[in-house]
This record gives C-alpha cells, sequence and structure tokens, in this order.
C-alpha cells in the first residue's frame, strides 16, 4: 500500500530518483557507446577507401573475393528470384482479374521486381549468406592472430585483406540484384502466361510500355549499389572488430545480418522516397 | 648508429586501462646475437612487454628503443620500416589458413620485395628446409600438426633475414620431440643468422636450454635476471619457487578469500 | 581453389550478370525506343495541367512521338509553361495544338497533338499557339451538379 508517514514517502521518492537516473545514465551510455561505435566504424571506412589502391592493382585478389562473395551466393539468388516471381505472378493475377486487369500482370511483376524486390530481396539474401561469411573469415582471422602476423610484417590488413572483400560486395550485389529481378520477371511469365493463360504479347509489351529504362531499372541498379556498399561496409567492420573469441565472432555475425537487414530496409525506404516520388512534388 | 643493445628498456609503464597498469617501470637490455627469456607467470605482463618491442603498443611512460630507433615515437611509416627488419613468431603459429605452407613462406618475399618468382620460390624452400619441412610445401594449414604449424611459422618468421626474431610463448602445447626441435631451431638460427631473439615463456626447462639471459617477470615487474645456472642456483624466494615448480610460495597457492571457519559457519547456519 | 577455374566462374558470373542487365533493359524497359533519338524542344502554355508530369508521353494520333521534359509556372501570366521533346523524325506545322488527355479513364495524363494545316513546321525553340487545358475532375463534378440543379429548377419552374 502507499506509504503514509513522511519519512517513508521520501525513501520511496529517493528510490524512483535513483532507479529513474540509472536507467538514463545506462541509456546515454548506450547511446554514447553506438554513436562512438559508428564514428570508428566511419573512420575505418574512409581507411579503407584511402587504402584500396592494392585492392585493384592486384586486381585478382579482389577477383577472389568475388567469386566467395558472389558466385558462391548464386543459387540461392536464382532460385529465390524464381520463386519470388512465381509468387507474384500467382497473387498479382489474383487481384487483378477482380478488375479485370489480369493483362497488367507484366507490367505488376516487372516494376514490383526492378524497382523494390530485386535490390531489397537480393540485398538481404546476401547479408545473410556473403555478409555473415565475410565478418566469420575476417573475425576468425583476427581470432587466430592471423591479422596481427599480418601488421607484424608489416603488410597492412585493411588494405590486403578487408578492401578486397569490400569492392568485391559492391561489384557482386548490383550482379546479384539484376540476376534477381531477371529470374524473377521469367518467374512471372512462367506462372501468368505459360500456367495460368495470360496472353504473351500483352504481357511483355505492356510491360516494355510502362517500365523505363533510366526511372525503373537505372534506379533499382542505383539502390543495389547502396546497399551493396551498405551491407558490406557493415560485414567487414563486424568482422575487423570482432572480440577475438568463439563467442566475439558469432556475436559479430549475428549483428551484421540484423544490422544489415535494418540498413537495407532504411536505406529502400530513403531511396525510394527521393527516387520515385519526387517528380513534379518539388 | 649501431648501438651495442639491440633492444632496450628504460623505466616502462604500460596499462591497457589507465586505472590498471600492467607493466610497472620496467627496464631490461637484450645485446645483440644473444637469445635472451622473458619468464613470468600467465598474466604478468611479458606478452605486453613483447607487443610494445614490436611497436603494436604504445607505453604511458619510459622508452623503448629497438634497433636504434625509439619505438614509441615512431610513426605509422616508421613502424612498418622498422618491423621488415623483425620476425615474430606467435603462440600458435597464425599462419595463414587459405594458404598453403610455401605461399605463407614466400608471403613476405612477395610484398616487399620485387625478387623474381623463382628466386622467391628458392628461397621459400630453402627456409622450409631449415626447419625440415620442405617436403609439406603444398600442405594447408589445417592438414599440418600442431609442432609442424609451429615450424612452418618460424620459417615464414625467418623470411626475410631479420636482425630481430620475438618469440611469443612458442613452447606451449608441444609435444617432447617437437618441443626439443623448436627449441634447438631457436638457438640454430639466431646463430646461424646472426640475429637476436627474445623468448617469452614460462617453460622452464626449454628456456634455460637456449637462453643467454633471463629476465623474470612478475605482477609487472622485473624480480631478477641472470644467466640460467644464476638463476637455478639463486635463493630468492620468487625465482625458487618459479624454476622448481613449488606450489606454494611467494605466488600463493590459495586465492584470497576470508576465514575458512567463517565460511562454513555461513554454510551451517543455512543448513 | 585453382586460379583458372576461379577466373572461369567470375567471368562467367559477370557475363550472365550483363545478360540479365541486358535482358532487363530491351525486353522489360523500353531502352530500345528513345535513348539516341534527336529531338527538338517545342514549349506550350497551358491554363491548367492538371497531373501532367514530366516524361510524360507526348502523342499524336495515339502514338508516343516526344517526352515532357519541364513543367514550370510562369508568374507574369499565371499559366504553366510545358517544354518538350518531340522526335526528330516527326515534323509538325506551326499551328499544332496541344491538349491535355487522361489516357483511360483515370490513367496518366498525357499530351496530345492534333496537327494543323499551315505550311511552315515547327522548328527547336517554337511555342504552340493553340492549348487546352486538362480537364479537372472537381470542375467536372461540379459544372454536372450545377447544371442538374439548373434543369431541376427549370423543371420546377416550366411545372
Amino acid at each position: 500500500m502507499l506509504p503514509t508517514s513522511t519519512w517513508a514517502r521520501r525513501m520511496a521518492e529517493r528510490a524512483l530518483l535513483a532507479a529513474t537516473r540509472q536507467l538514463l545514465e545506462r541509456l546515454g551510455a548506450g547511446v554514447t557507446a553506438r554513436v562512438w561505435r559508428l564514428g570508428f566504424a566511419s573512420r575505418f571506412f574512409l581507411y579503407m577507401i584511402l587504402h584500396s589502391g592494392v585492392a585493384f592493382r592486384r586486381f585478382w585478389l579482389t577477383v577472389r573475393e568475388i567469386y566467395f562473395a558472389g558466385v558462391l551466393s548464386l543459387i540461392i539468388i536464382l532460385v529465390s528470384g524464381l520463386f519470388v516471381g512465381m509468387v507474384l505472378g500467382l497473387q498479382g493475377y489474383e487481384t487483378l482479374q477482380r478488375y479485370g486487369s489480369s493483362e497488367a500482370l507484366g507490367i505488376l511483376v516487372a516494376l514490383s521486381l526492378v524497382r523494390e524486390l530485386g535490390p531489397v530481396v537480393a540485398g538481404l539474401l546476401f547479408a545473410s549468406r556473403a555478409g555473415s561469411a565475410i565478418t566469420a573469415e575476417i573475425g576468425l582471422m583476427k581470432a587466430t592472430e592471423q591479422i596481427a602476423a599480418m601488421e607484424m610484417m608489416a603488410v597492412d590488413p585493411i588494405a590486403r585483406v578487408v578492401a578486397p572483400r569490400f569492392w568485391a560486395g559492391v561489384i557482386s550485389m548490383p550482379m546479384l540484384a539484376a540476376l534477381f529481378s531477371a529470374m524473377g520477371i521469367f518467374g512471372g511469365y512462367l506462372v501468368g502466361v505459360q500456367l495460368i493463360g495470360v496472353d504473351e504479347g500483352a504481357f511483355w509489351s505492356q510491360m516494355q510500355a510502362s517500365v523505363d529504362f533510366r526511372e525503373d531499372i537505372m534506379n533499382g541498379v542505383i539502390k543495389s549499389v547502396v546497399f551493396g556498399i551498405a551491407v558490406t561496409w557493415i560485414a567487414v567492420f563486424e568482422g575487423y572488430d570482432a572480440a577475438p573469441t568463439a563467442e566475439g565472432v558469432s556475436g559479430a555475425t549475428t549483428r551484421t545480418v540484423v544490422t544489415s537487414s535494418l540498413a537495407i530496409l532504411a536505406l529502400d525506404f530513403i531511396l525510394t522516397a527521393l527516387m520515385f516520388t519526387g517528380g513534379n512534388a518539388r | 648508429m649501431a648501438s651495442p643493445d639491440v633492444v632496450e628498456i628504460e623505466n616502462l609503464s604500460f596499462g591497457y586501462e589507465p586505472t590498471r597498469p600492467v607493466l610497472h617501470g620496467v627496464s631490461l637490455r637484450i645485446g645483440r646475437g644473444k637469445v635472451v627469456g622473458i619468464m613470468g607467470q600467465s598474466g604478468c605482463g611479458k606478452t605486453t612487454l613483447l607487443r610494445i618491442i614490436a611497436g603494436a603498443l604504445r607505453p604511458s611512460a619510459g622508452v623503448a628503443r629497438v634497433l636504434g630507433e625509439v619505438v614509441n615515437q615512431l610513426d605509422d611509416a616508421g613502424i612498418f620500416a622498422l618491423r621488415r627488419k623483425m620476425g615474430m613468431l606467435f603462440q600458435f603459429g597464425a599462419l595463414f589458413t587459405d594458404m598453403t605452407a610455401y605461399e605463407n613462406v614466400a608471403f613476405q618475399m612477395r610484398e616487399h620485395t620485387e625478387l623474381p618468382p623463382d628466386l622467391i620460390h628458392d628461397l621459400a624452400l630453402l627456409k622450409l628446409e631449415a626447419v625440415g619441412l620442405r617436403g609439406a610445401a603444398q600442405l594447408m594449414p589445417s592438414e599440418l600438426s600442431g609442432g609442424m604449424a609451429r615450424r612452418v611459422a618460424l620459417a615464414r618468421a625467418i623470411a626475410l633475414d631479420p636482425q630481430l626474431i620475438l618469440y611469443d610463448e612458442p613452447f606451449t602445447g608441444l609435444d617432447p620431440i617437437s618441443l626439443g626441435a623448436i627449441a634447438r631451431l631457436i638457438r640454430q638460427l639466431n646463430d646461424s643468422l646472426g640475429a637476436t631473439s627474445v623468448v617469452v615463456s614460462h617453460d622452464v626447462q626449454e628456456c634455460f636450454d637456449i637462453a643467454d639471459y633471463v629476465y623474470m617477470v612478475s605482477a609487472g615487474r622485473v624480480v631478477a635476471a641472470g644467466t640460467p645456472q644464476d638463476l637455478r642456483r639463486s635463493g630468492e624466494p620468487f625465482v625458487h619457487q618459479f624454476v622448481h615448480g613449488e606450489p606454494d610460495g611467494p605466488i600463493p597457492f590459495h586465492y584470497p578469500a576470508p576465514g575458512y571457519a567463517a565460511d562454513l559457519d555461513v554454510g551451517a547456519a543455512h543448513g | 581453389m585453382k586460379r583458372i577455374t576461379i577466373d572461369l566462374w567470375v567471368g562467367a558470373f559477370v557475363a550472365a550478370a550483363l545478360g540479365a542487365l541486358l535482358f532487363l533493359a530491351l525486353k522489360v524497359g523500353n531502352l530500345a525506343a528513345f535513348s539516341t533519338a534527336q529531338t527538338y524542344v517545342v514549349q506550350a502554355k497551358f491554363a491548367n495541367i492538371g497531373g501532367l508530369k514530366v516524361r510524360a508521353p507526348i502523342k499524336s494520333a495515339g502514338v508516343v512521338v516526344g517526352r515532357v521534359t519541364e513543367v514550370r509556372f510562369d508568374n507574369e501570366s499565371y499559366e504553366a509553361i510545358v517544354t518538350f521533346n518531340i522526335e526528330g523524325r516527326y515534323q509538325f506545322p506551326r499551328d499544332t495544338s496541344a491538349k491535355i488527355l487522361t489516357s483511360g479513364l483515370l490513367g496518366e495524363q498525357y499530351v496530345g497533338l492534333e496537327a494543323g494545316g499551315d505550311g511552315v513546321m515547327l522548328k527547336s525553340g517554337d511555342r504552340l499557339r493553340l492549348t487546352q487545358s486538362a480537364v479537372v475532375l472537381e470542375n467536372l463534378i461540379s459544372q454536372f451538379l450545377y447544371n442538374k440543379a439548373a434543369e431541376g429548377k427549370d423543371e420546377k419552374a416550366g411545372k
């Protein structure tokens, strides 16, 4: 029950004040720690960009990483793209035919994929497959002192190990997104035209009339490049900053996937707002 | 400027956090051509000392002079230049897992020199031959046993004929045969290369066998120094306990705890 | 992994990605149509452009012949100035009229050109004299209601 004596009430107030103060302190500490870490990550990013010469002069290093990040992600990207396109075809048809516009299926599938689903879903898949692999690899190199050994041999590990992986991710992302979109449209075609029976001519012609190369396709490519930069930056940073223990590496891998996914979705909103609603609204 | 000592450390202090210093006013000298051991318990600061010599950490006070350069005042480029004259063997080898043994040894030559591939090939095999693993050149680190991996890492450390070789706990976790091999190699390579070696270890037997001089570190301070014979004969309590492996002495067996009777009484009260 | 195998796979990957991009650009998008065509600039003033956007099509007889490039407000005449590019191979007479039409009932708006009869053709930078503004839905509805109300009153008066 509520304390009625003044002494009890004052004790309760003091306890509440202390608890609130502790909560605020923890909140403040959490925020400052995150801001500090973001600052550190930014300096790391800048350093990596400035020391990327090796990654390009010895391009084989980057090519090797493109294999591990891009080529090995192909299967999951192509299969997912196909399924996403097929689902779009099914769901799209269900809704469109209610308004008699089933011939707009091509437009629906193409625009959804090229503008949004291609870059975003391919980005999420890339983050979970390639991003986590990169984080784990760099984190493990750190834990087994390979990074320290490289530093001791006067070879800059950021230039030699981190930068090639970063550029490989940035180069692979738009290619994977394009492949995802293409597979998706093919999947939509399979379901819409071959399975359901939408008119093939209308499917492609309406699509061609409505999908603009610069507005839709190039903007989709720009999105996937931005996502690639964000995801790979997070992946290499988390790996490089991981605590050199088993828990440290596993925590870093989880953080990579979670932070990358959130970053993709947030950036997607910002980019979509900038690109697709500008027009006359200025 | 030729200094008689390869490493000079004067009054060095260091702490990973300002409130918890790891090293307190350490002073030591390592002469050219010598194998010097730095020994002590786990956590006494010897690995930290090694990293300061390597230029990976900056001391909060004092001076560390390596190969004539004041390490804590060098910029990044200076440290990189200094490290080309040093080699380091890490605790478990730290071989690059995505390269073969041969590629590991050839790594520094490929990165830092413009030598033609044939010459690099011959030199790398030469180094591997020196540690007895020329036949394992095409194996990946995952296919090597612990001892073999350590030897390949040693070959990698001496790839560019360094003047100063640092060993971080080279004897940890090895079987007796590999132990003997590594210890002999450390001594042989030091003498044949005309280099100076610093061995951080807590393996008394092997270290005393090969070292010319040993520093004993405890709780961040140098508590004893001398040749292995001197230290074996020393009556100083900590040295005696360490060298002869006595469970109790200046380093107590029991972790500090309140009175035993008091703890049991508490138990009885709850029981 | 052997160096040659990796090179091969990465090369195949890049080739496939470029192929996908090409597929998207040509079969899915409309790149084949407009990119390198020669265009000339024409302007037109409208009292109300309705929902006309930049990049809206310019159509004549239902065929796309150009694109809107700029929409500005003229502070002196209080009208909208629309600038558009017309494909070079299509020549229109000077007295061509421009109307803002809607594709479908509620679709996006475009500019429809109806060729006039003048012998002289439009040059780059010319301005169309005859224009008809967009039909604003609210005005249509209010007009409809007003007409309905007027009819009702007439009927009552007539009775």
